[in-house]
C-alpha cells in the first residue's frame, strides 16, 4: 500500500544542489563596466550548472586586476603572484587531482611574466580551466604596454605608440606540443561565454581560453569600443561552441573542423576577423597528472618500510 | 724480496686521479667501498674538472677523488694533507701538487708508460714532475698500468681504473673476495662481459700489487657491532625525503644539487612520490607550493643560482603560511661561480633574500648522516607552523661519502590520510593565536573551509587589506612563530670545555673539520672549544651565555671575509664571515671570524694554526687594535 511521504519532495529534490549565492563570495571591486565582471558570472553559472561543491574547486591567479577574481569566488582560492599561476595550479592538481582547477589570469600575467609556464602547462596538458582575460593592456599598474596591444597603442610606457605589432597567443598554443583545447570568447557576448567556458570546463585537460575583455578604464578603445564593431567570426561545428541566431549580429559563422590541428593552426593565425568558439579540442590526450598517478602508488606502511630497508641495503657495509 | 713491510697505520689519505672520462671516480668510489666493507671509516671528497671536455693530459682535466681511511668508524672530514696519489698520468700528478693537497713526503704511483711515450714533450713533462715530486721528499712508484691494461682490454680508458683499483686494494692489504664483490656491484647494470673484464683487471692489479709492492699499509679496523651504510650527502637527502613522507620533489637541474633529484627519480615512485622536473626553477618552487597548500608534502631541491629564482615565490610561501621545505645545496658563487665546489655563501641569502620580511627557518646539516635525518625535522617543522624551512647543505656534503649508522627504518613515522573533515563555520584561514602566531591549515577540499589565501597583506580572514594596523599584526602574527619555535629549541652542545680562552663557532659541513681541529689543540692543552649551530634561523637560546664564558669568540666559515691585514680595511669597514655578521647582531658580541673560499674543504690543520695565532694574540681585542695601528701607520 502507498504511503503519503510527508517530507516535501521538493526539497528533497533540490537537497545538495547547489545555488549560485553558493558560490558567491564578497562584492567584487572591479571598475564599473569591467568584462571580468562576465566572466566572474559565467563562472559560477558553470559551477552552478554542474553542480559543483565549492570545497572542490580551487580558483588560483596570478596578479592584475583579473586576478583577483578567486576573492569573489566561495571556493578555495590562491591568489599569487604575478605570473606564476600555473606552476601553483599545476601543483594542486599533481597533488590532489580530484580536485578542479580553475585559473585566471591577465594578458600581461600569462604571455609576458609567466610566458613560460605558460607554453609548459600546455605541454603538461594539467586537467584545467585556463582563463586568460586578455584587455590588451596591463590594467592594474595603470596603463603599461602589453603583448598583445595593437601596434601604435599608446600607454604610459608607450606615449608615442607602441612600434611592436602585437603577440597572437592563439597561434603560439595551436603551435605547442600536446596542446588538447584552445577556445576564444569575449566579456560582451555572454551567452557565447557561458557556452565557451562550459565546454572548458567539460574537456579533460588543459583547456586554454582566451577571453578579450573590455578594459573601460585604461584600454577604452580595445576591440572596437569595448565589442561593439569588433569584427569576429564563429566556428561553426555540431560538437563546438553553439551560434546561437542572436550572435550573428556581430558576425558572420563559418564551419570548422576543430579536430583537424592543421585547420586550427590556420584559424588560430587569422586575427582579423577574430575566430570566436572553439578552435581546436583533442580530448584522447592524457594528463600529466594521470600519467603520473598511474605510475605512483603509495604501499602500505609496512611495505613502505620494507622498501626503504631495501633501498638501504644498496649502501649497507 | 723478502716478503713485503707491513706498516700498520690509524689512518691516510688516499688521491686517485685520471684525466676526464678514465674512470678514476669509479675507482675510488669502489676502493671506499671496499674499505668501508672491511670497516674503516671513511670520507671521501670528489676532485672534478669543472669542464665537461677539458683537453685531456692537462692539469684542468684532472678527476677523480680524494678518500680518507681510518680505523675509527667516524671520520667526520677531509683530512689533511695527502700520503698517497695515485695518477694516471704526470699532469693529473701535477694538478694535486698545485691544489697543495699533499704531503711533500707522499707516496706517489704513477702510470710508467709516459717515460717511454712517443710523444717527447710527455717524456719531458713526466720527467720534470718527478722530479719535482723527488725534490720535495716524495716517493715514486712507477707502475704498467697502461701496459698491463692492455692485455685485457683494447679499450685501457675504459680498463686503466679497474686495475688500479686493483693494485690499491693489495696495497693496503684489502681482501681479494671483497674487491670483487665491490666490482660486480659496481657495474651490475652493465654486461656480463663487462662485470667479468672489470673483475679480471681488478684480479689483476690486486694480483700485480701483491708481487710487486715492498711495501704494505694496513688500516685495521675498530669493530663495530651495528650495521653501517657508506652515501654521499645528496643520496641521504633523497633517502632521508622519502624517510620523512614527502610526497612531490619539483626541481630544475643545478649543479650540485641535481643528483639528489636522480637517487629520488630512481626511488620515488615505488613509494608513492615523484620528481616533477619543472620548466624552471621558479616553477619548481610553484609546483611544491601548490601541492603543499592542496595538501600534500613537497619539497624542491636547489642550489645558489635556482635560490635566487624562488626568492619571490618563497615570499609568497611566507606570506600565505603554506609549508613548504627547500634544500639549497649552496655551491660557490656570487653569480655561476663554482658549480662544483665548496662555499657556505647562501646564509644570509636564505634568511633575508626574499621581499620585504619574511620570517623563516633556517637549518644547516653538518654530517652526511645529518642529511639523512633533517629533513624530517624540517617538515614536521613547515607543517606544524606553517612555515616556510630552508634546509642548507654544501657541495663537499653533496659529493662527498661518509660512513655512518644505519638508519632504522621501523621509526618511519606511519602516515595518517589527509583529514578532509568539515571544519567549523568560523573557522579562518589565518585563526592566528594571538602568543604563537600558529594556526589552523584548511586543505581545499575541507567543506567549510573555503576562503582565499593571497600574496598580498591580509586579516584573519583572508581578506586583502592595506591599513596599517593589520599590516602590523600581519608582520607580528608571522614573526612570532620562530620566537615560538626557539623556545623548543636547546642550546647548542659543546665541543670541549664549557669555557676557555677560545670558542670556534661553525654551521653546516666544517663541523668535523672544527672538532678535529679543537681535538688537536686541546691534546696540547690549549683551551679551546667549539659550537656548532644547526638552526641559523631562529638561532637557538642560550649563546650569549655560551659566549661569555669565553674570552674570544670566532666564527670559521666558507664565505668571504676581509683579512684585517687588507688595505682599507678597519673595524668599520671590515665585511664579516656570514655567521659572524648574524652573531654579532644577534649577541652584541665582538666576534671575530676565519672566513675564506678556497672552493674546497678546510682542512683540520689550517684550523689549527688559526687557533694558535688567536691564542699567541692572547685575550686582548688585538684586532681592534691592529686595525687602529694600522691606520696609525
Ligand atoms: C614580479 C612582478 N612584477 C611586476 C609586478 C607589477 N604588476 C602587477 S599586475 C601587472 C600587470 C597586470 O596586467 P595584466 O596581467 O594584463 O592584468 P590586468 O590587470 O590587465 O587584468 C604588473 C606588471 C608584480 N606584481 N610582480
Ligand atoms: S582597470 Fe580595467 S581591468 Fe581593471 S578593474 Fe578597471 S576596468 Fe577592469
Amino acid at each position: 500500500m502507498a504511503t503519503i511521504i510527508e517530507e516535501c519532495l521538493e526539497e528533497t529534490c533540490s537537497m545538495g544542489a547547489h545555488t549560485l549565492e553558493d558560490y558567491e563570495s564578497e562584492m567584487p571591486r572591479w571598475c564599473k563596466g569591467c568584462g571580468d565582471h562576465g566572466v566572474l558570472a559565467a563562472l559560477q553559472r558553470v559551477l552552478r550548472k554542474n553542480n559543483i561543491d565549492p570545497e572542490n574547486v580551487v580558483s588560483v591567479s596570478g596578479i592584475g586586476c583579473s586576478s583577483r577574481l578567486p576573492h569573489y569566488m566561495n571556493t578555495y582560492g590562491f591568489h599569487g603572484i604575478h605570473g606564476r599561476a600555473l606552476p601553483i595550479s599545476t601543483g594542486v592538481r599533481l597533488a590532489r587531482p580530484e580536485l578542479k582547477v580553475i585559473v585566471t589570469m591577465g594578458d600581461g600575467d600569462c604571455f609576458s611574466i609567466g610566458g613560460n609556464h605558460w607554453l609548459h602547462a600546455i605541454r603538461y596538458n594539467i586537467d584545467a580551466v585556463v582563463l586568460v582575460l586578455d584587455n590588451e593592456v596591463y590594467a592594474l599598474t595603470k596603463m603599461q604596454v602589453s603583448p598583445t596591444s595593437p601596434e601604435g597603442t599608446k600607454t604610459n610606457t608607450t606615449p608615442k605608440g607602441t612600434y611592436l605589432r602585437p603577440m597572437n597567443p592563439l597561434s603560439i598554443v595551436a603551435g605547442m606540443t600536446n596542446v588538447s583545447f584552445i577556445a576564444q570568447s569575449a566579456t560582451w557576448l555572454p551567452s557565447h561565454l557561458d557556452e565557451t567556458i562550459e565546454k572548458a570546463w567539460d574537456h579533460k585537460g588543459l583547456s586554454f581560453v582566451r577571453i578579450l575583455q573590455r578594459c573601460p578604464v585604461f584600454m577604452p578603445s580595445a576591440f572596437g569600443e569595448g565589442g561593439l564593431n569588433y569584427p569576429v567570426t564563429f566556428l561553426e561545428n555540431e560538437s563546438g561552441i553553439p551560434v546561437h541566431p542572436g550572435l550573428l549580429k556581430r558576425g558572420p559563422s563559418k564551419p570548422h573542423n576543430h579536430f583537424d590541428l592543421n585547420d586550427a593552426q590556420r584559424v588560430a593565425a587569422t586575427v582579423d576577423p577574430a575566430p570566436m568558439g572553439l578552435i581546436y579540442h583533442n580530448p584522447e590526450l592524457p594528463t600529466y597528472e594521470e600519467i603520473r598517478a598511474g605510475r605512483c602508488k603509495r604501499p602500505d606502511h609496512e611495505t613502505f618500510i620494507k622498501r626503504l630497508d631495501g633501498v638501504l641495503d644498496r649502501f649497507a657495509v | 724480496m723478502n716478503g713485503p713491510q707491513i706498516v700498520r697505520l690509524p689512518e691516510h689519505i688516499v688521491e686517485i686521479v685520471s684525466d676526464a672520462g678514465e674512470g678514476a671516480q669509479k675507482a675510488a668510489v669502489s676502493f671506499a667501498q671496499v674499505c668501508a666493507k672491511a670497516g674503516n671509516g671513511l670520507w671521501t671528497v670528489e676532485i672534478i674538472p669543472s669542464e665537461i671536455q677539458p683537453p685531456p693530459h692537462t692539469t684542468g682535466s684532472a678527476s677523480g677523488n680524494r678518500i680518507r681511511l681510518a680505523e675509527r668508524g667516524n671520520v667526520t672530514n677531509v683530512g689533511n694533507l695527502a700520503n698517497v696519489v695515485f695518477a694516471f698520468n704526470e699532469m693529473a700528478l701535477l694538478s694535486r701538487l698545485q691544489a697543495e693537497s699533499v704531503a711533500p713526503d707522499a707516496l706517489f704511483l704513477i702510470d710508467d708508460q709516459w717515460a717511454t711515450h712517443d710523444v717527447e714533450a710527455y717524456r719531458k713533462s713526466y720527467r720534470e714532475v718527478l722530479e719535482q715530486v723527488r725534490k720535495g721528499g716524495g716517493t715514486v712508484i712507477e707502475v704498467p698500468l697502461e701496459k698491463e691494461t692492455q692485455k685485457h682490454v683494447d679499450d685501457t680508458r675504459r680498463g686503466k681504473n679497474m686495475f688500479a683499483v686493483g693494485m690499491l686494494c693489495a696495497l693496503y692489504s684489502k681482501e681479494l673476495e671483497i674487491l670483487r664483490e665491490v666490482v660486480r656491484n659496481v657495474f651490475k647494470k652493465k654486461t656480463r662481459k663487462v662485470v667479468d673484464t672489470a673483475v679480471k683487471l681488478a684480479t689483476a692489479g690486486y694480483e700485480y700489487g701483491l708481487a710487486n709492492f715492498e711495501t704494505r699499509f694496513e688500516i685495521p679496523a675498530l669493530p663495530t657491532d651495528k650495521s653501517m651504510v657508506a652515501m654521499n650527502g645528496n643520496t641521504a637527502l633523497a633517502i632521508g625525503a622519502v624517510a620523512a613522507g614527502f610526497d612531490l620533489c619539483s626541481m630544475y637541474p643545478i649543479t650540485p644539487a641535481t643528483s639528489a633529484s636522480h637517487v629520488l627519480s630512481d626511488i620515488f615512485e615505488d613509494f608513492g612520490g615523484f620528481v616533477h622536473q619543472a620548466e624552471d626553477e621558479i616553477a619548481a618552487i610553484g609546483v611544491a607550493l601548490g601541492a603543499s597548500y592542496a595538501g600534500k608534502t613537497a619539497i624542491t631541491i636547489t642550489s645558489g643560482p635556482g635560490m635566487a629564482l624562488k626568492t619571490e615565490f618563497q615570499g609568497l610561501a611566507v606570506m600565505t603560511e603554506t609549508p613548504l621545505v627547500i634544500v639549497d645545496v649552496q655551491r660557490g658563487g656570487p653569480s655561476t661561480g663554482l658549480p662544483t665546489k665548496i662555499e657556505q655563501g647562501d646564509l644570509l641569502h636564505s634568511l633575508y633574500g626574499t621581499p620585504g620580511d619574511a620570517p623563516k627557518v633556517v637549518m644547516a646539516a653538518s654530517t652526511i648522516e645529518e642529511c639523512y635525518y633533517i629533513l624530517s625535522t624540517a617538515r614536521k617543522i613547515a607543517e606544524e607552523f606553517r612555515m616556510l624551512v630552508i634546509v642548507l647543505s654544501d657541495a663537499n656534503l653533496a659529493t662527498g661519502q661518509q660512513l655512518f649508522v644505519r638508519p632504522d627504518v621501523s621509526k618511519t613515522p606511519r602516515r595518517p590520510p589527509l583529514d578532509l573533515s568539515p571544519v567549523a563555520d568560523d573557522a579562518l584561514p589565518y585563526d592566528w593565536d594571538p602568543v604563537t602566531g600558529l594556526s589552523q591549515r584548511l586543505i581545499p577540499g575541507q567543506p567549510g573551509g573555503m576562503g582565499v589565501i593571497t600574496s598580498l597583506n591580509h586579516d584573519r580572514n583572508g581578506k586583502a587589506c592595506y591599513d596599517s594596523e593589520r599590516n602590523q599584526r600581519g608582520h607580528q602574527m608571522r614573526s612570532r612563530k620562530l620566537a615560538a619555535l626557539q623556545k623548543s629549541l636547546q642550546p647548542p652542545a659543546i665541543h670541549g670545555a664549557e669555557e676557555g680562552d677560545l670558542l670556534l663557532i661553525g654551521w653546516g659541513s666544517t663541523r668535523g673539520t672544527i672538532e678535529e681541529a679543537v681535538d688537536m689543540a686541546r691534546a696540547e692543552g690549549s683551551n679551546v672549544s667549539s659550537v656548532n649551530i644547526q638552526f641559523l634561523s631562529p638561532l637557538p637560546p642560550g649563546l650569549k651565555k655560551i659566549f661569555s664564558r669565553f674570552q674570544k669568540v670566532m666564527t670559521v666559515e666558507l664565505n668571504y671575509s676581509d683579512d684585517w691585514d687588507d688595505p682599507l680595511i678597519n673595524a668599520e669597514s671590515r665585511r664579516y664571515g656570514q655567521l659572524a655578521w648574524l652573531l654579532r647582531a644577534a649577541t652584541l658580541i665582538d666576534i671575530d671570524c676565519y672566513a675564506k673560499v678556497p672552493g674546497r674543504p678546510l682542512m683540520p690543520v689550517e684550523i689549527y694554526n688559526e687557533i694558535q695565532k688567536h691564542l699567541e694574540e692572547g685575550a686582548k681585542p688585538g684586532k681592534e687594535k691592529t686595525a687602529a695601528q694600522k691606520e696609525g701607520n
